[in-house]
């Protein structure tokens, strides 16, 4: 077993006895569901809307080429730079390079799960950067020293008193329980950070290959001041967020909202199309677009799977997702939780370090009816499992099965087999309980039916 | 018409009651009724763990047994979705994929194969109780199993359905996943069961026995007198 798939099971044991947590998390996301329901109903049609964004997606996916040189021919003609990273290294190594270029020393950040996934804020502080949150959830997880919980609530584990207190001890503010004022706590420690950094850095939602230019969506407003104050601004994402034209935007914006959140469009949705051009007073002097690719391409290759990529980091399949409502975002130990992020972390981090996401399922398909741009999730699970077992299968596990297989194919050995239960099962039920118990996983907190004293088909059989 | 009876290997053994419920009422309903006794299990479990290979040699047997029924008619949800579903998979690219894919057209799920291909749903049952259905997630995700089960319900005299929240939500079973993260299982089904609970029912229903072994020998060991009931006993009520 890999230390990852260790770790997951030593915290999910703990986290799905703490009783707080699950009522912390069932009734957050049962509002959710509750608003995304009011918002889907506002579409005339919202099976056919998923059908146009996956249709949408599986064009630009499948001309990532055409439509990446698009994109970057556009937004360099209007003096944007374009930095082409194949790996996470490579892309930390050049935003690095541009924050020591600009002699800066404080650098503000909006949410970007792509910088979750390079490391970047540590690879920075490494550096002697302070780099500071300005989203409020990424804001609060920072302080906390901890990575986001959901890709798109990066605090919702947290109750209000939590982060007052929280905010009570890293920033000295007085006690409250009402998010207003605690969103006006983080504002002022905020609005400061944004007037001396240097560097602004972002993630993004959609890439717009026809104009060049970048759409970036959030709710508070923190995004736009960070690309507008500090004199250079860097937005980092991955290369599978290419959206065709800026048309599809009218779909998306809505589609994302709706499926994330439960918004009829997200509080702020800005498009950037260059830094500052001659003769405008404002916006960033430079602006550097950094593509990442980090094994996306990887992922491109296997035609079973590149729908994968149709992703639009809505974490609606998170939220419906009854293995996450359980073991919540931060036991995965990945970037991306839920079951995207146990799809994808296999391709991204390795098959036989992070297979145990695709295994941790039920495979109940609640996830694949919940996304938006309509990737097979589940059904991509049990790939990611088929092709564990074909790389590195398990002789024991390849035996039992053979073993089964044997057994429920031989008419006589099964009536055995049900023979030896019956016989079996006072003793079991003494062993239950203790370690010998050869079902405890089953039976430790479950009861097991017996075996019946006349199964169907020997009822069958007397029967006729 | 000829309906051949899938009882998987689980039902066999543990839940026989199923299968005799629905022996009875098919029998009711006019048809003959076969009953393979070489075929005993689908290979799910097999194909879920990865292990397509293996799960092939105990589909092969199911496919040869089953290659010409008339109709097949399976006794849970999730057993069904592989038949339906993923023999066309198991077997793609293979000689037998016409075999499998005449199968996969030839099979139903229980309750589906009432509504859906006989147009059946008042069995003259009565059952005097309070239920809350539960929708398997192979039957309702995989084969689009929703309104059926609850038309049959619904003609059954003196029975109150009551619909719960979480009845779309998966109970936690998930096959060998129960036992590779009961940690997980147990928490899916405590909410699941909270749920239902909270519609006041004292029945629990589902057309997957899988599921409802789960829910029932968690609510067995906490002592709750909620109880879970397979759609065949309650539609063999008189």
């Amino acid at each position: 077993m890999s230390n990852a798939a260790q770790q997951f099971l030593e915290a999910a044991g703990t986290i799905t006895r703490n009783l707080r947590h699950r009522g912390l998390i069932q009734t957050a996301l049962r509002k959710y569901e509750v608003a995304r329901d009011r918002k889907k109903s506002a579409f005339n049609d919202w099976s056919a809307a998923r059908q146009s964004a996956a249709e949408t997606k599986w064009d630009a996916i499948n001309h990532l080429d055409t439509y990446l040189t698009e994109f970057a021919s556009k937004i360099e003609a209007r003096g944007t730079k374009v930095h082409w990273c194949p790996t996470g290294p490579e892309a930390r190594d050049t935003i690095r390079g541009i924050i020591k270029d600009a002699k800066a020393k404080c650098v503000v950040k909006s949410k970007a799960m792509t910088a979750e996934e390079i490391h970047l804020n540590e690879a920075l502080e490494k550096d002697g950067f302070e780099v500071v949150e300005s989203d409020l959830g990424e804001f609060i997880v920072q302080l906390r020293k901890e990575p986001p919980y959901h890709i798109v609530f990066p605090a919702m584990h947290l109750t209000r008193d939590e982060i007052s207190d929280l905010f009570e001890r890293e920033l000295g503010s007085a006690p409250t329980r009402e998010p207003e004022e605690l969103t006006m706590i983080a504002r002022r420690a905020m609005r400061k950070k944004y007037i001396q950094a240097d560097v602004g850095i972002t993630g993004a939602n959609f890439a717009i290959a026809e104009t060049g230019m970048v759409s970036i969506t959030e709710n508070e407003g923190n995004a736009r001041l960070t690309s507008a104050l500090p004199r250079i601004m860097v937005t980092l994402l991955g290369i599978e967020k290419i959206l065709p034209k800026l048309e599809d935007l009218a779909l998306f914006l809505p589609l994302l909202a709706t499926a994330g959140s439960g918004q009829t469009v997200t509080g702020y949705n800005t498009l950037y199309g260059g830094p500052r051009q001659p003769g405008e007073s404002d916006g960033p002097i430079e602006w550097h677009v950094v593509l990442l690719d980090n094994r996306r391409t990887e992922l491109l290759a296997d035609p079973e799977q590149r729908d994968a990529l149709h992703c639009i980091r809505c974490g609606a399949c998170l939220n419906v997702c009854p293995i996450f409502r359980n073991v919540g975002g931060h036991t995965y130990g990945t970037t991306y939780s839920g079951p995207v992020g146990s799809v994808i972390t296999p391709h991204l981090r390795g098959l036989q370090e992070w297979k145990h996401l695709s295994n941790a399922s039920s495979l109940c398909g609640a996830c694949t009816e919940a996304c938006p741009v309509k990737i097979d999730l589940h059904h991509h699970l049990l790939q990611n499992r088929r092709n564990a077992v074909g790389d590195s299968p398990s002789w024991i596990e390849r035996l039992a099965w053979r073993a089964h297989a044997f057994a429920v194919n031989t008419p006589a050995l099964y009536q055995f087999g049900q023979e030896v239960a019956r016989i079996v099962e006072p003793l079991r039920l003494r062993l239950q309980g203790t370690p010998l118990d050869p079902v405890k996983s089953w039976t430790r907190t479950r009861d097991l039916p017996p075996v019946a004293p006349e199964s169907f088909k020997e009822w069958w059989r007397n029967r006729r | 018409m000829n309906v051949t009876l899938f009882i998987p290997c689980f039902v066999d053994s543990c839940f026989p009651q199923v299968g005799m419920h629905m022996v009875r009422i098919l029998e009711r309903l006019g048809h003959r009724v076969t009953c393979p006794e070489a075929v005993a299990c689908c290979g799910q479990p097999a194909f879920n763990s990865g292990y397509w290979d293996e799960a092939r040699i105990v589909a092969d047997k199911t496919l040869h047994h089953l290659r010409e029924a008339e109709a097949v008619v399976i006794a849970s949800g999730s057993c069904g979705a592989m038949l339906k579903v993923f023999y066309p998979q198991l077997y793609a690219g293979r000689p037998e994929e016409a075999v499998a894919q005449r199968l996969s057209e030839h099979t139903w799920e229980f309750s589906d194969f009432l509504v859906s291909k006989l147009g059946v749903t008042d069995l003259g049952a009565r059952f005097p109780g309070k239920v809350t259905f539960h929708d398997g997630c192979h039957g309702l995700r995989e084969l689009g199993i929703k309104s059926g089960p609850r038309k049959l319900l619904e003609k059954v005299r003196d029975l109150e359905l009551i619909e719960m929240g979480d009845a779309e939500t998966c109970c936690g079973f998930g096959g060998t996943f129960a036992a590779k993260f009961p940690m997980i299982s147990t928490a899916m089904g405590e909410v699941k069961c909270a749920s239902a609970a909270d519609t006041g029912a004292e029945y629990i229903v589902s057309n997957d026995s899988s599921c409802l072994m789960h829910l029932q020998g968690l609510l067995s060991r906490q002592g709750k007198t909620l109880k879970t009931l397979h759609l065949a006993q309650i539609l063999d009520s008189q």
